[in-house]
């Protein structure tokens, strides 16, 4: 594959700017003037997570025209394989001191670890499982979901319901999940103490990595072969139907490929934040993923990650300046981007950002509108 | 049977209907190998419906639909039919709108479909000759560039063509070509459908009686869903039921 230069300067910008701040926390005092304090790494890290949750919406939205709404199920899924590892890691020195037991179970009074929590002491087991258990779900549920040629609206509506019933399954004690309270008190990872700004830069700059790798990941995959028929069942299915390709199987392999971009997004959350619990499958957060993608500009990638953490750091900047307008600014963001930038940001720099072509107007129920009618 | 012998396409007795109203309604059609057929007919004779049971959008009540020597395309999904070898023109001219004249072309060329070839597929000198042969063929050598979207009309209607072509079909069922054409584009259309007539089946569909006499085949008169007259296109103009129903409104 051949880089353009938006995907060079993306990858320097991300990679760069990582670096840059993880070397600013970590050479210089507190009270150096180019010093970068420890909460804006952790901060500068959730972004970056998601733009990776970010990216898979608009690999799915952008490029298959399915507006998920429900995308973030995935992220906490990968974020809650990522807990179970944290949890098993803290061993000994839980409130209770129950080396095998995490706390919320002795506190709930069980006495053995449920049989799908084995293995999870172990890294690289929870990292597989990080990535099987969503590419499973996502599997089911896309086989299910357009094979029965379910699209646009409807499509949505069941993305959403997936994530809704999602949080209520692990709102509930018995699931084993910790419940309401989800996952917390992490020690540390691999050996390494969450807490040093060390492992906090770390990790920062591992996600600004991940968000490269799915980055150039997303863009391989678009303008593949395999993307122009992507693009071309997104604007035409019945044509594509027609030519002999089968629409589902092209979705189903994309549908599957994002759910586990996004998990990835969720585990390199999980140790940042230092909590998982089921609000992060509110489906609030998979509509805001839509946002950002929508700000930053459908069907660019580059607009994704730009989306994610520009609409982040507005809510990080309103949430403690002006915590009750947040809501409204966000809706009002939205409204603005619809109207007078269709294109999101990146639709300002048009021309030079076409990686692939593009994407019909946000507004367009994305495959219902261009059914052709024989 | 011996009439499945020698045709390509087979259309026994062949019933849809949709909340009681008869789409089509026992219909028969025997189409022969490199044949040329126009059906014509008034608005809701069928028409469309006959070509969306042949590629498999909508699954007939009753009857059979035999492609060649014995497949029933009834049992069949529509990319299934398509690999075949049944390519389809669309009433409405459906182009990839946002991809370029040559990867609608790309798209269409007859090979592999699934994920797992696309995702590594890199384009073949072979694969750049055959497109190169059909932009001659459509006459859009100089537009391959532009983006479906950006194409005229008429430039779009023979890029569709160019697609069935790229596909490779044995059979080509083509609805309306020449609706919203100029004289001058009707003219060439006829003409490129007789070229490709020349290697592959064609069944087109058409309102517009001047293209019809200028096809000079086989016509198939459609009304409610069955064949009403068959015949050269002098013989169903002179048919007293088709002046009825349809040519002496």
């Amino acid at each position: 594959m051949r880089l353009d230069r938006t995907s060079w300067i993306t990858v320097a910008v991300v990679l760069g700017s990582a670096v840059l701040m993880a070397g600013l926390n970590l050479a210089t005092g507190p009270s150096a003037a180019a010093h970068v304090p420890t909460y804006v790494i952790g901060l500068y890290g959730k972004y970056l997570c998601y733009a990776m949750l970010a990216l898979a919406v608009d690999l799915i939205w952008g490029f298959a025209g399915i507006l998920t709404l429900g995308q973030a199920a995935f992220f906490a899924l990968g974020g809650y394989a990522m807990g179970m590892y944290l949890m098993r890691e803290i061993g000994a020195r839980g409130v209770y001191g129950n080396p095998i037991l995490p706390d919320f179970m002795v506190f709930m009074g069980w006495h053995q670890l449920p049989w799908y929590w084995y293995g999870f002491d172990w890294f690289g087991f929870a990292m597989v499982m990080m990535l099987v258990v969503p590419a499973l779900l996502a599997l089911v549920f896309g086989y299910l979901a357009f094979r029965s040629r379910v699209t646009g609206v409807y499509l949505s509506i069941i993305t959403q319901a997936l994530t809704y019933a999602l949080m209520l399954a692990f709102f509930r004690n018995d699931m084993g999940f910790g419940g309401n309270n989800g996952m917390t008190d992490f020690k540390d990872i691999l050996g390494f103490p969450l807490r040093a700004p060390s492992t906090g830069c770390a990790l920062m700059v591992l996600s600004a990595l991940f968000v490269c790798l799915e980055y150039l990941l997303a863009r391989y995959v678009v303008t593949s072969r395999f993307g122009k028929v992507l693009i071309a069942v997104r604007d035409t299915e019945s044509r594509t139907r027609f030519l002999g390709y089968r629409p589902e199987t092209y979705k189903l392999v994309v549908f599957v490929l994002a759910a586990m971009m996004a998990a990835v997004g969720g585990a390199l959350y999980v140790p940042q934040v230092g909590i998982i619990n089921p609000s992060e499958f509110a489906p609030s957060n998979s509509i805001e993923a839509v946002i950002w993608v929508a700000v930053g500009g459908r069907g660019t990638l580059v607009g994704a990650i730009l989306g994610a953490i520009l609409v982040n750091l507005g809510k990080s900047w309103f949430t403690s300046a002006l915590p009750e307008v947040w809501l409204f600014a966000l809706g009002g963001l939205f409204i603005f981007v619809t109207l007078f930038l269709p294109k999101g940001l990146m639709g300002l720099f048009a021309p030079r950002v076409r990686i692939v072509p593009d994407a019909p107007p946000a507004d367009v129920p994305v495959g219902e509108a261009r059914e052709v009618v024989g | 049977m011996t009439v499945q012998s020698n045709t390509i396409l087979y259309l026994d007795d062949v019933t849809v209907s949709f909340d009681g109203f008869r789409a089509l309604n026992a219909l028969s059609l025997v189409l022969e190998p490199g044949e040329m057929r126009a059906v014509i007919g008034p608005n809701g004779a069928g028409k469309t419906t006959m070509m969306d049971v042949i590629t498999g959008k909508t699954r007939p009540d009753t009857g059979r639909v035999i492609f060649g020597l014995d497949t029933d395309l009834t049992r069949l999904d529509e990319p299934a039919i398509a690999s075949l070898g049944i390519g389809r023109k669309f009433q409405k001219p459906t182009v990839f709108e946002q991809h370029t004249v040559w990867d609608n072309l790309l798209l269409a060329l007859a090979g592999k479909r699934a994920p797992r070839f696309t995702l590594w597929a890199q384009e073949t000198p072979e694969e750049r000759r055959r497109i190169g042969e059909i932009l001659t063929t459509i006459r859009l050598t100089e537009h391959r560039n532009r983006r479906g979207a950006d194409l005229s009309h008429g430039q779009k209607q023979w890029l569709e063509i160019g697609m069935l072509l790229a596909q490779e079909p044995q059979l080509l069922l083509v609805d309306e070509p020449v609706a919203g054409m100029t004289d001058a584009e009707t003219e060439q259309t006829a003409e490129l459908l007789r070229e490709i007539n020349q290697t592959r089946s064609v069944v087109v569909v058409e309102h517009d009686m001047a293209f019809v006499r200028a096809l000079g085949v086989k016509v198939t008169v459609l009304h409610e869903g069955s064949v009403l007259s068959e015949g050269s296109i002098d013989h169903v103009s002179a048919d007293p039921r088709v002046i009825e129903v349809y040519l002496g409104r």
